[in-house]
């Protein structure tokens, strides 16, 4: 058994930021990773980091761009806190060493972002997520923080009363991929999940193939509700074949969308007669997918994405990254012909519901990161605000869980925050599939946490033999299933009839996956079984987005629905919430917080 | 209506499943996939209009038929674009899920599928196909202990890396409130290659030095000390105790500058010139001491 203060899940930007805060708080800490620390997708992010440094721009502007980019679905106490610390958090990592891009009187730089209303991203080059993973690694190991790299933690050591309430995390169990062995890890002051991304539901995405959403489904089945989970970022510009991004960055500098007519269709039709290239993801995203529908799109697939009249000198300074990429992955000069690019899955803004401290409804038990559901980015995220945000909130709760936090939240978790129940018409049965899947241990039953620890290794142990031993199907064809319907149906446009579909086909996963076996013997890497456990989080994560899509009829932010194209704030500005308790599954919504510190935000129409 | 038709299809088949068990029916689903799956590979090879083989190192020292190290061979589809990380996954996914390689990002950030492919160390996400002579060799990178198949063992070259104090250390921080450490252009320019190193081991593994001298520091670690040795914003003592660590006995003086580390780096980073310019720099210092 191992034993810490502090164990953070996941070694990407969250929970490095969130390691350094809490050892700074004087915590023994140690980070879990499925990964390297320099392997997670952090290090994938290209354009930049948004926060209001210059003596013109200011931390409400930022909240404001913020709220709005939103749509109307953040919850005001995360943004504020968000971008009144992002400009110390910025200056942080300029301090730790990270190599920004400079101007000449040698400040860092900050350029046009989509969705802001001030050039408030600070960037290097178009690879500022590999800069800030590999500084903040760095700064571990400068600290000495251990590191348990490629142990995959597959399940929480939670209590199991009634009400999730009550519920104490005391740690977590990890599977040791080396050698096979599983370990409980006992935190005796909290978890903070800080897993990323789940890409891995969508067969065309950004993500890594590592982003399986492992925090959120195990904080899911722990109890600790999943927020907002139907608003799913497609970013604009992705390359066709593989789903890289190219940067946002590339339209900050002055890229140019055209269509296969060569029309620049974001201002000729209209989609955005201000901002054009560079209005709000969801905006261009949309107007891209609108114009390949319409026959407009070249080989009836994607758009063009120009760059070469920026130059080469500048192209070289400012994105050459986006170069190689385009020239490794689809075979194109940026230089000397346009990037063929369209939408791709890119980033999910809803997770598990915590406060503005990362905190669950769980005691112990924390998220931030992409895992996390503050709620910050509403229904769409803006372009260079999720690096700022792992910094930020994985820094509050690096310091909550040392203790050093003496600040009430002001956003409520749990069950008691429900102000509604929800309801779909489901064409099948939700949630788990044969006999109620255990939570973690009982609770009332168990008298130390250690108790409740080793009854959860148990429970991994035997889950593991039992993939071992029996003989199934592979995984990988469950997984492709999914991700097939998912593309197919529950993607940037969204119709009643694909979304129950997509239901139907989510649960014949769910049934098949009962029949998976892990092929691969050895107890030595085995990739097999980690990868056949992911995959029953790839499942739940797809559900639960389904069934938000299928709960919310209206249009807002990055989601769309065919027969409600208007944001319905009478009836809909209120958080979509799923959980998993006593072995169902509950629908039901908790409402949006407008009341800031220094204004009430009012929903506007929201145009660029 | 067309509907109509699936519905009662759809009826018809819950009826006559009505009295099996969930278990069975679950079973009989299974085997309908296993049976769609089969049909979908086979599918997939007669329609492609091309094949690629792929003969792979396979070891695992626990599975006694993989005990002694052999090369399997795998024919999959090709289709255009196609990367070696694509191949060795379509490999993996479609007839051995016990085949072991690293990968993540797909895109040579994370650094984690760095390979001995045609016998050359090469990321698989980033080396396309139609660049190679087929059929392809893949095996794990040489000089590595490998644990299983393509994944060799990583602890030597972390330690090696972090053995150069791989972090940012300044003599001093501005005083000012939210007041950032100026930095010329020019001197992010001179650190930018270095700092793109995404710790693949490719560099490590080509390096004969390395190779024979399992103490050496290898060119990644120390382009790595070249990133922070170089950077104005750390000031001259620490930059004195940088030079101190590389020139070290198993440090860059043992580096016979045979450039295989620049060839396989798969970010371009000049490594060896980094090397030797951290050379000069050591002089440099040790000439102001006398």
């Amino acid at each position: 058994m191992h034993e810490h203060d502090v164990i953070v899940v996941g070694a990407g930007g969250a929970g490095l930021r969130a390691a350094i805060e809490a050892h700074e708080e004087g915590a023994d800490v140690a980070l879990v990773t499925k990964l390297h620390p320099v392997r997670s997708h952090t290090g994938a992010a290209e354009g930049g980091i948004n926060a209001a440094l210059h003596p013109e721009d200011s931390w409400d502007l930022h909240a404001y761009d913020t709220m709005k980019g939103s749509d109307y679905l953040g919850d005001a106490p995360a943004i504020d806190a968000f971008a009144q610390e992002a400009p110390d958090e910025v200056i942080q990592l300029e301090h730790w060493g990270m190599p920004f891009s400079r101007e000449e009187d040698g400040t860092v730089s900050q350029r046009p972002f989509g969705g802001l209303s001030h050039p408030r991203t600070t960037y290097a080059g178009a690879e500022t997520g590999h800069h800030l993973l590999h500084t903040m690694y760095e700064q571990v190991v400068k600290r000495g923080i251990e590191v348990y790299d490629e142990w995959y933690v597959s399940q929480l050591a939670v209590t199991e009363e009634d009400d999730p309430d009550e519920r104490t995390c005391y740690g977590a169990v990890a599977y040791e991929i080396a050698t096979g062995e599983i370990h409980g890890f006992y935190a005796r002051d909290g978890v903070i999940l800080a897993t990323g991304g789940l890409g891995e539901v969508f067969d065309h995405t950004t993500n890594a193939i590592a982003c399986t959403g492992d925090g959120q489904a195990m904080a899911y089945r722990a109890g600790a509700p999943m927020e907002d989970m139907e608003f799913v970022q497609f970013h604009p510009t992705t390359l066709p074949s593989t789903g890289v991004l190219i940067s946002e960055g590339v339209r900050g500098e002055g890229g140019i969308l055209y269509n296969d007519e060569e029309e620049r269709f974001m201002f000729e039709h209209g989609y955005a007669n201000n901002e054009g290239e560079l209005a709000s993801r969801d905006v261009v995203s949309r107007a891209e997918l609108t114009q390949i529908n319409e026959g407009k799109g070249i080989e009836d697939e994607y758009v063009h994405l120009d760059m070469r009249h920026l130059g080469e000198e500048r192209i070289l300074d400012r994105l050459e990254n986006i170069l190689h990429l385009a020239e490794d992955f689809e075979g194109v000069d940026g230089l000397d012909e346009p990037m063929p690019v369209k939408p791709g899955q890119h980033y999910q803004m809803g997770g598990i519901e915590v406060d503005e401290y990362g905190q669950t409804c769980i005691d112990g038990l924390y998220a931030v990161g992409e895992c996390a559901c503050y709620s910050l980015h509403g229904s769409n995220r803006l372009g260079g605000n999720a690096l700022p945000e792992l910094m930020v909130f994985g820094s509050r709760a690096g310091r909550h869980v040392a203790g050093a936090v003496g600040e009430e939240p002001e956003i409520p978790t749990g069950p008691g925050a429900k102000s509604e129940n929800g309801s779909i018409d489901a064409p099948v049965n939700l949630g788990g599939v044969a006999d109620p899947d255990p939570v973690a241990t009982d609770g009332g039953e168990l008298a130390t946490p250690q108790d409740v620890l080793e009854a959860t290794v148990e429970a991994e142990r035997e889950r593991v033999e039992t993939l071992l031993e029996r003989d199934g199907i592979n995984h990988a064809d469950v997984r492709e299933k999914v991700q097939k319907t998912m593309t197919e149906n529950v993607n940037v446009f969204r119709e009643e009839s694909n979304l129950k579909q997509a239901l139907k086909d989510i649960r014949e996963a769910r049934e098949l996956y009962q029949e998976v076996a892990v092929r691969d013997p050895s107890r030595t890497y085995n990739t097999d079984i980690l990868h056949t456990i992911e995959t029953r989080n790839v499942i739940d994560c797809a559900e639960a987005i389904t069934v938000g899509a299928l709960a919310r009829e209206e249009f807002r932010g990055a989601h769309w629905r065919m027969k409600h194209q208007e944001r319905k704030d009478d009836e809909w500005l209120k958080h979509t919430m799923y959980a998993w308790n006593d072995g169902k599954t509950d629908l039901y919504y908790k409402p949006v917080i407008l009341e800031g510190e220094e204004q009430t935000y009012e929903p506007k129409e929201r145009s660029y | 209506m067309s509907t109509q038709v699936t519905e009662q299809t759809e009826t018809e088949t819950e009826e006559q499943t009505e009295e099996q068990s969930p278990g069975e029916r679950r079973r009989e689903k299974k085997e309908q996939l296993q049976r769609e799956r089969e049909q979908e590979k086979s599918d997939l090879l007669d329609e492609a209009e091309e094949t690629v083989e792929l003969k792979i190192f396979r070891y695992d020292p626990e599975v006694p038929e993989k005990e002694e190290p052999r090369f399997d061979s795998f024919e999959v589809p090709f289709f255009e674009g196609m990367t070696v990380l694509d191949a060795l996954i379509y490999a993996r996914d479609t007839y051995d899920s016990s085949l072991t390689f690293r990968h993540s990002c797909r895109q040579a950030v994370c650094g984690s599928d760095a390979l001995f492919i045609n016998g050359k160390q090469r990321l698989g996400c980033k080396t396309q196909m139609v660049d190679l002579e087929w059929p392809i060799r893949i095996e794990p990178l040489p000089h590595q202990e490998v644990v299983k198949d393509l994944v060799v063992d990583m602890e030597h070259f972390y330690e090696q890396m972090h053995a150069v104090e791989p972090y940012f250390d300044p003599d001093e921080l501005p005083d000012g409130e939210r007041e950032e450490q100026r930095q010329t252009p020019e001197n992010r320019e001179k650190v930018k290659l270095s700092t793109r190193c995404i710790w693949c081991g490719a560099c490590m593994s080509s390096c004969n030095v390395a190779a024979g001298d399992n103490q050496y520091l290898g060119p990644a670690a120390i382009n790595k000390a070249y990133r922070f040795a170089m950077d104005e914003r750390e000031g001259t003592d620490r930059k004195e105790d940088r030079l101190r660590i590389i020139e070290q006995e198993h440090g860059v003086w043992r580096c016979q500058t045979q450039f295989s580390c620049t060839e396989v780096c798969p970010k371009d980073i000049p490594l060896t010139e980094h090397i030797q310019e951290l050379k000069r720099e050591a002089v440099k210092s040790n000439l102001k001491f006398w």
